[in-house]
């Protein structure tokens, strides 16, 4: 049998060779082979998921909820410290200073990353501001989130934090905080389907000794850009979901 | 749920209002006409059990309710009732929850201390293998446009609640 392994298509550019070092490791230690399918966008993720052709995903939030809720998937870990946490940013010279001085009609670039998209929204509130009476700006990496604010294409712009100080010096020293999320709840997270269910936990105790397991594991993690696992169990799980869930309309 | 007292609050110009909780008991409380602004950013997220018995609660929300963690968990969730809240906004939250659905509303909240803060609110059901377990509150910063349309409506349905006004 062969089982598949997909990554939410918001991973960084950067560690996409990661997750094909880490399956390879992944492989020769449980013993069973696996494909590494990488999708663009959301949607075919989604697409390939409800077909069942996923058994083991780096999920969105935003997608662990479906999946845990109506595919049957389960939880088993979490990049170890790391949180989906948002920043909205405005270029350096921009005369808002607060979100409440964004009007109606704002400008927002933004990626398709559906969690920051959800709470970039949910931090607009205070200003009346809603999908309704904004124009979305399109951008398919946070560069070019920063890109069309630095050129004045958009107003704001939604970043994940970590993406947002990975920008280079130049770049971020054009442009300004406007305000950052601290939820400290919502996180990507690793899912076994129902088909891998019987593995799950012997994937969780290879995850939880990687930095341990020489030569190899600490530069697999390295790749990925994690400095470890996370155990992420049952409980945990639902409260995200339960927490996404209230964020949503 | 003790009942407030002078020394607890943020300033001295306090009304006084003796609440009825839907379970019977009656609280004394202290208020004051001072606002505490939604910090940016972060959301105020708690948890209950069936009863409304708070099971969790987050660092944002010791910090806006001015109770520390061991102070809040073990207590009904209304302890952060404010009386200018109408009762029939509660019961809807209860109602809705009932039927496995989400809500979500402004709501004023009172403070240890006797101020207040708003906050738009939603509460979801914990379904745990086909059973709610509890609910969680998650809280973020209103719009104060919503919170100043809310305000006389509440206002209103209080005063009809009370038998006072109209
Ligand atoms: C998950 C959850 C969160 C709640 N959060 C609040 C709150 O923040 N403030 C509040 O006054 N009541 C809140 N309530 C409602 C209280 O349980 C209670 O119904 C309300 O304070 C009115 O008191 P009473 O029902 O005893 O009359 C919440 C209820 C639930 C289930």
């Amino acid at each position: 049998m062969v089982y598949n392994l997909t990554v939410s298509p918001d991973f960084s550019p950067e560690h996409i060779a990661g997750w094909y070092v880490f399956n390879t490791w992944l492989q020769r230690k449980l013993g069973y082979r696996i494909h590494v399918d990488l999708y663009d966008d959301f949607e075919t993720q989604r697409q390939a998921i409800a077909d069942g052709k996923i058994d083991i995903v780096f999920a969105n939030p935003f997608d662990a909820a479906m999946l845990v809720r109506d595919k049957g998937f389960t939880a088993v870990a979490t990049a170890e410290g790391q949180r989906d946490e948002v920043v909205i940013a405005v270029a350096a010279d921009s005369p808002v200073r607060r979100v409440e001085d964004l009007q109606p009609g704002v400008r927002i670039a933004k990626t398709q990353d559906p969690d920051i998209n959800l709470i970039g929204m949910i931090l607009l509130e205070p200003a009346d501001l809603s999908l309704e009476n904004t124009v979305a700006q399109a951008a398919s990496t946070y560069v070019l989130v920063a890109k069309h604010l630095i050129q004045g294409r958009a107003d704001i712009g939604f970043f994940l934090k970590e993406a947002f100080y990975d920008l280079s010096q130049v770049i971020r020293k054009n442009l300004r905080v406007l305000v950052t999320s601290e939820i400290h709840v919502v996180r990507h997270a690793l899912l076994v389907g129902p088909r891998f269910a019987e593995h799950g936990e012997s994937l969780r105790r290879l995850l939880l000794g990687m930095p341990g397991d020489l030569p190899q594991g600490p530069g697999v993690l390295e790749s990925l850009g994690f400095s470890g696992w996370e155990s992420l169990g049952e409980e945990d799980t639902q409260f995200m979901i339960d927490l996404m869930d209230t964020l949503q309309e | 749920m003790d009942d407030m007292h002078p020394s607890q609050l943020a300033g001295t110009d306090y009304r006084e209002y003796t609440l009825t909780y839907f379970e019977g008991f009656s609280r004394r409380v202290l208020v004051l006409d001072i606002e505490k602004s939604y910090p940016d950013g972060k959301l105020i997220v708690s948890r209950t059990d069936t009863k409304g018995i708070i099971t969790h609660a987050n660092q944002a929300f010791v910090e806006m309710s001015g109770y520390s963690e061991a102070e809040l968990i073990g207590q009904p969730h209304s302890i952060l009732r404010h009386p200018d809240m109408p009762a029939i906004a509660f019961k809807d939250v209860w109602d809705t929850l009932a039927q496995g659905k989400k809500w979500k509303g402004y709501v004023k909240n009172l403070r240890k201390d006797g101020a207040y803060y708003w906050v738009f609110a939603s509460a979801v059901p914990n379904v745990r293998n086909g059973v709610v377990e509890g609910y969680t509150s998650v809280r973020r910063k209103p719009s104060r446009k919503r919170v100043n349309e809310c305000v006389p409506l509440y206002a209103e349905l209080r005063a009809k609640e009370t038998g006072h006004g109209l």
